[in-house]
């Protein structure tokens, strides 16, 4: 059966992807655990990872991008679980929406759509690393870590800071995979999370933020606005510094967020709206954690 | 690089050489068209298929990495000439425009169906949320649904 062979059905989708060289072989793993993934990375460092493929299929499907090797890991069954301890990779979006963490099961709901959350995985999510990645500002403000293995030099849990280190830029070496995110003890119960972005249902954020309040005072998290997931620690400071939580704090802490977010105009919206909606969201995360 | 799934029932072989969607291999090479293309991106949900059990845009799977699935298309849903309830349903409620969109609804509303039989009008905007019609056809829609939902199983 020839792949890319036009039928009485209307154009071939192959064709026009692969106009060029559709017929090169790739090579192709479903690796079936996680030795056996892990071997494979060893023996092809190049080799893209195929996880729900809501990334990857789309680079394939309309910037016509050709990988030659893949390793599907969505077989592999370690990375499906969610512990007390740490999130397995392959764990999808639809499963998270049910976990306990009140922030980040909120943002699983937010990706996508049903079709994609059923798909999609938070391994994906981190390994993608786009400044506007859902499941990424609930990491920062849990300043949960990283965790990658390699067959050569084993598991490695990497602080998230030093994971992502610009858009679309993480510090996973080639010959490694992430496995996981560690869950640090006792997070904050008073988490919540929102976004912004042009309509309700799928939509990429515009602006994300992640807010806990726990004994340590507050924590917030930001998304697509700054290269990486950021912390606003000055806004964090000053709002920790105050004993009550005025009208008159919050908008100074607003000012602080705004003021601290580094954010880019690009073709989802503009330098100017992202800081005022940071500030807003910020502001607004911390009363819902208070109520 | 040959590939077995069931589809609709059937254990069907095909053989990729690249990345290609199984959308693109439903289409091109099974002789499936009624899963639509349209976005390729995930974003519009004509072409979901019900693949394990999930729906999921099969525009966005590689089709060598479907081995071994259970892969049910539109064209699976009707049994022996006999429409699916969904699809009844949705003549019944007049549901289809251009009908483009109409087999990814009928997908992701019968495995809404499957895991929820009596599902919330919320809950069955939230199921049919990745799917889009361009008509303005969404009322109609949800009305088929209710109805299903309404009936005794």
């Amino acid at each position: 059966m020839g792949v890319g062979v036009s039928t009485s059905y209307g154009r071939s989708y192959s064709d026009r992807a692969f106009a060029t060289d559709y017929r090169m072989p790739m090579e192709f793993t479903a690796a079936a655990n996680l030795d056996e993934l892990l071997d494979v990375k060893a023996q092809q460092p190049d080799a893209q990872l195929l996880a729900g493929g809501t990334d990857l299929m789309v680079a394939v499907n309309l910037a016509h991008h050709r990988p030659e090797q893949i390793v599907s890991l969505g077989r592999v069954e370690e990375l499906k679980d969610v512990g007390s301890a740490r999130i397995g990779a392959g764990t999808t979006w639809a499963r998270l929406e049910q976990c306990q963490y009140t922030a980040l099961a909120q943002a699983a709901r937010t990706v996508g759509s049903p079709q994609i959350r059923a798909a999609g995985t938070i391994g994906g999510n981190i390994g993608t690393a786009s400044p506007a990645g859902d499941g990424l500002p609930w990491i920062a403000a849990a300043d949960a870590e990283i965790i990658v293995e390699s067959k050569e030099r084993g598991e490695r849990i990497v602080p998230w800071r030093e994971f992502f280190t610009g858009v679309k830029r993480t510090s996973l070496a080639s010959d490694e995979v992430i496995t996981g995110v560690t869950i640090p003890d006792n997070l904050p119960d008073a988490q919540e999370f929102a976004k912004v972005g042009t309509r309700n249902a799928m939509v990429i954020a515009t602006v994300s933020c992640v807010v806990m309040r726990g004994d340590d005072g507050f924590r917030v998290a930001l998304g697509s606005v700054a290269p990486t997931p950021m912390r606003a620690t000055r806004a964090e400071e000053m709002i920790n510094a105050e004993s009550t939580i005025s009208d008159a704090v919050l908008e100074e802490f607003g000012r602080i967020v705004q003021d601290e977010v580094q954010p880019i105009t690009d073709h989802r919206s503009t330098e100017a709206y992202r800081r005022h909606a940071a500030g807003v969201l910020a502001r607004r995360l911390v009363k819902r954690t208070l109520q | 690089m040959n590939v077995t799934i069931t589809l609709n029932g059937e254990a069907r072989m095909f053989d990729v050489a690249g990345p290609e969607s199984l959308l693109s291999v439903l289409r091109n090479d099974l002789d499936l068209p009624g899963t639509k293309d349209a976005c390729e991106q995930g974003e519009c949900g004509s072409c979901t298929v019900n693949m394990d059990g999930e729906a999921l845009c099969s525009c966005l799977v590689m089709a060598v990495d479907a081995d071994g699935s259970i892969v049910l298309t539109v064209e699976g849903l009707s049994s022996e000439g006999e429409l699916h309830a969904v699809q009844d349903a949705m003549l019944k409620h007049g549901a289809v425009q251009c009908g483009f969109c109409t087999p990814g609804i009928v997908v992701a509303g019968s495995r809404l169906l499957e895991s929820n039989p009596h599902p919330t009008e919320i809950e069955i905007r939230e199921a049919l949320s990745g799917n889009i019609c361009r008509c303005t056809g969404y009322g109609a829609i949800l009305r088929a649904f209710e109805d299903l939902a309404a009936e005794e199983s």
